[in-house]
């Protein structure tokens, strides 16, 4: 890695960063990293992303490669999902659980075949996650690779995603579903290319080499790609109602109270660390769950503030903002089971008094477009 | 740089304040707007509200964070820009004109005596950058 990125500084640098620099992004710390926050504006990037198509530099995520023996039978028993329906160049969203059935991370599981898989993780999450992969995998079988600080991430988000990629990657991308992925070359350099994102729109996840990356960015620049941060990110991902790990979800909350039963395949798969806290949740029901509020005025419910049942606190609201596309306010928050049917109506404490919200379906918006 | 124009009084916590006679129209700063980034919702106290210097106004969100508003005088509420309900973006586009906040009727326009002046406060939030 070229060492002009590596200047020392308290908080990490990207490959991608002087690009952001030199773009006058605005930037914020963020898990220990310098990250653009935004470019030319949170809205104007989410309606981008909604309308077109926006690019993230996700560099700062971490990536894994495990590959030997019987790898996806190992990691079968860290994670609730069932990974043998994994054909390759298939991938699964999943968690990674402690024995408390708690959320470790939210990672990406992308099996390559061959006894190969890749991983992302999250940015904060990273030495966490590989500590505990290290920890609970036979290494005689399995040599693991971490490839965060060599590789880059580029998100390339958005309906037209397709059309501004296919340039530059000699491998027709129509055909690849949501969640699938290969390995390809790009601008004749080689890449692994991923249908998937966290914005709620159709999008490629894109992993090469940092010169390469650099080129990339620039060239999709150039074809009209609006460069997002981490604002319009947040915005997208809260209107798709993507969990954000260490604010939605953490180490003190299951898939089953974080709304992700649909990753959790008890019937189908054997053991695996935490599965008899799932069971009893399973079988018992939940206390708590994580819901989608539409708050009822303009008045905007964010992380932290608390939800309201006939004047009792009874919950706390995770994420929230206001939806650019939907125009009002809508917020994830952890409210008791018997409270979360949709329709139930709440009310948020903010700056002292007391606003009507309503639980509502998640997501809040779903894309007509996704693959 | 963003622009202070010479004719406002500027508080530290960037509000500004127009005085017209005893009646105070105050807004907040470029600077204050550049920093909240997009606002999408102004939430202003009712006409005939009375106020002392220091107390909180209301409050502005944007996409991203909530700011609050002091006043910066002592006196009552004598009227609010409603534009903003609908188009609170006025405040990002022109925060010293159309995007201006409330009037406020002022007990003691020597309250302002200490505001500082636009040079004053340029160099504390440019500065500060």
């Amino acid at each position: 890695m070229a060492n002009q990125e590596n200047i020392a500084a308290s908080l990490a640098r990207t490959p991608l960063y002087q690009l952001g620099v030199e773009l006058k992004a605005r930037l914020t710390s963020f898990g220990g990293w310098e990250m653009p926050v935004q470019y030319s504006g949170i809205t104007s990037e989410h309606e981008a992303v909604r309308n077109a198509a926006g690019m993230f530099d996700i560099s700062h995520m971490g990536k894994f490669t495990l590959e030997g023996k019987k790898v996806i039978d190992q990691l079968q028993g860290l994670v609730p999902s069932d990974l043998s329906r994994l054909q390759a160049g298939q991938a699964q969203y999943t968690v990674l659980l402690n024995p408390q059935g708690g959320i470790i991370d939210d990672i990406i599981i992308y099996y390559q075949g061959e006894e190969k898989v890749a991983i992302v993780v999250n940015a904060a999450t990273t030495a966490k996650d590989k500590t505990w992969l290290l920890q609970n995998l036979n290494l005689d079988e399995i040599q693991f690779q971490d490839l965060s600080p060599e590789k880059v991430l580029i998100a390339l988000q958005g309906p037209q995603a397709e059309n501004y990629l296919q340039p530059f990657v000699e491998t027709d991308l129509q055909p690849i579903k949501a969640f699938g992925h290969l390995q390809a070359n790009i601008l004749g350099q080689p890449a692994f290319i991923a249908r998937t994102g966290y914005t709620g729109e159709d999008g490629f996840e894109i992993m090469v080499d940092p010169e390469v990356g650099r080129e990339l960015w620039r060239n999709l620049y150039n074809a009209g790609v609006v460069p997002a941060g981490l604002g319009a990110r947040d915005t997208l991902r809260l209107e798709a109602a993507m969990a954000l790990y260490g604010q939605d979800i953490d180490d003190n909350t299951t898939p089953l109270e974080a709304g992700l039963g649909w990753l959790v395949h008890l019937d189908t798969k054997g053991d695996f660390i935490g599965r008899s806290v799932l069971e009893q949740q399973k079988a018992n029901g939940v206390q708590r769950r994580l819901v989608g509020l539409q708050m009822q005025g303009r008045n905007i419910a964010r992380h932290g503030y608390q939800v309201l049942s006939a004047g009792q606190v009874v919950g706390e609201v995770t994420s929230g903002t206001i939806s650019p596309t939907l125009g009002y306010p809508v917020a994830l928050a952890y409210i008791p089971s018997k409270l979360a049917k949709v329709g139930q109506q709440l009310e948020v404490e903010i700056r002292g008094k007391a606003y009507p919200a309503v639980v509502v379906k998640r997501p809040f918006y779903r894309s007509k477009t996704k693959k | 740089m963003a622009e202070y124009p010479d004719d406002l009084k500027y508080q530290d916590s960037h509000e500004y304040v127009r005085l017209d006679g005893e009646i105070a129209t105050i807004g907040i700063t470029e600077f204050a707007v550049r920093e909240l980034g997009e606002i999408v919702f102004v939430e202003l106290p009712e006409i005939g509200k009375t106020f002392a210097k220091g107390d909180e106004l209301g409050t502005i969100e944007s996409v991203k964070a909530v700011g609050e508003l002091y006043s910066p005088v002592t006196g009552a509420v004598v009227e609010s820009n409603n534009a903003l309900i609908d188009d609170p973006e006025l405040l990002n586009d022109d925060p010293y004109g159309e995007g201006w906040l409330l009037k406020i009727r002022v007990d003691d326009p020597s309250e302002l005596d200490d505001a500082l002046t636009a040079s004053q406060y340029s160099a504390l939030v440019e500065g500060a950058e």
